[in-house]
């Protein structure tokens, strides 16, 4: 059952990621992103990682992606035009990536295979995370506000009409 | 294999994959937006494997680290598509082929 959910999930994310790379409008590549992240967190709920779960889709399939659909639609982006990629790069890079992929593949397959990961035996409940990041990870967690904090004010500063910043500093 | 169990390589495959999917889509894609998309596939795929390896590890760190990565990509996506709107208001264009000078 387990199996069939990964596999169901999967479906969907691999589907979402090959048809981002296909579309050349971007907010159909946005909209299989969000549905990417969708079933990334029925992933992460078959892993028992509900807070993760419930933190991606409100996080980046909510917000994140607001912000993105929102940008697509304020700069009125239209398709893309394509540019003529070289040959050479095709005629190297194809294959050296399928054989890069089938040996990661393999090996991965091969060496880890064996373990299965065991449903639900570590729940991510929200006490046991407040716990770790409120705790053990209290100086990170703290650092990240100022990042937080710092691209609120670059994005303010990079987005603000340049004859506004323009007039505070004359 | 025990069915009701998901082997760790079949998520570290996923993981792998969805990464790949970003790179190519950071390498092959034109539009500025759609490359900035691709970056957050990628922060996806490694958010699965720290996710799955928590899991098998039991070690609940893993997931705490998945909500640094989120923060740093919601970060980043504020300041890049800021710089998005500021690259498209003086170039008029998301064309990446288009933008190869620093200053205009």
């Amino acid at each position: 059952m387990h199996l069939f959910l990964f596999l169901m999930f999967g479906a969907v994310c691999v589907g979402g990621a090959i048809n981002l790379l296909a579309q050349r409008h971007p907010i159909t590549s946005a909209l299989s992103l969000i549905a990417v992240m969708a079933a990334l967190a029925g992933e992460y709920l078959l892993l028992g990682a509900e807070f993760v779960a419930a933190v991606q889709v409100i996080v980046y399939a909510g917000a994140i992606m607001v912000l993105f659909v929102f940008v697509i639609m304020l700069l009125n982006a239209g398709e893309e035009e394509q540019t003529k990629g070289s040959r050479v790069a095709i005629l190297l890079g194809v294959p050296g990536m399928l054989t890069g992929g089938l040996l990661i593949g393999w090996v991965v397959l091969r060496h880890s295979g064996t373990e299965s990961v065991p449903i639900g035996a570590l729940p991510g409940h929200p006490t046991d995370i407040a716990q770790l990041l409120f705790h053990d990870f209290l100086l990170p967690f703290e650092v990240t506000s100022v990042l937080i904090l710092i691209a609120i004010m670059g994005a303010v500063v990079l987005a603000s009409k340049p004859e506004a910043s323009a007039g505070k500093v004359g | 294999m025990v069915p009701s169990y998901v082997p760790l390589s079949y998520y570290l495959l996923l993981s792998g994959f969805l990464f790949a999917c970003g790179v190519v889509g950071f390498l092959i894609k034109r539009n500025i937006i759609t490359i900035f998309m691709s970056i957050e596939l990628m922060l996806n795929g490694v958010n699965l494997s720290f996710v799955a390896f928590a899991a098998h590890w039991h070690a609940l760190a893993g997931q705490v680290f998945v909500f640094f990565v989120m923060v740093v990509a919601a970060a980043e996506a504020a300041v890049g598509l800021a710089i998005i709107i500021a690259v498209y208001r003086t170039r008029e264009t998301l064309n990446v082929d288009q933008v190869n000078l620093l200053k205009l």
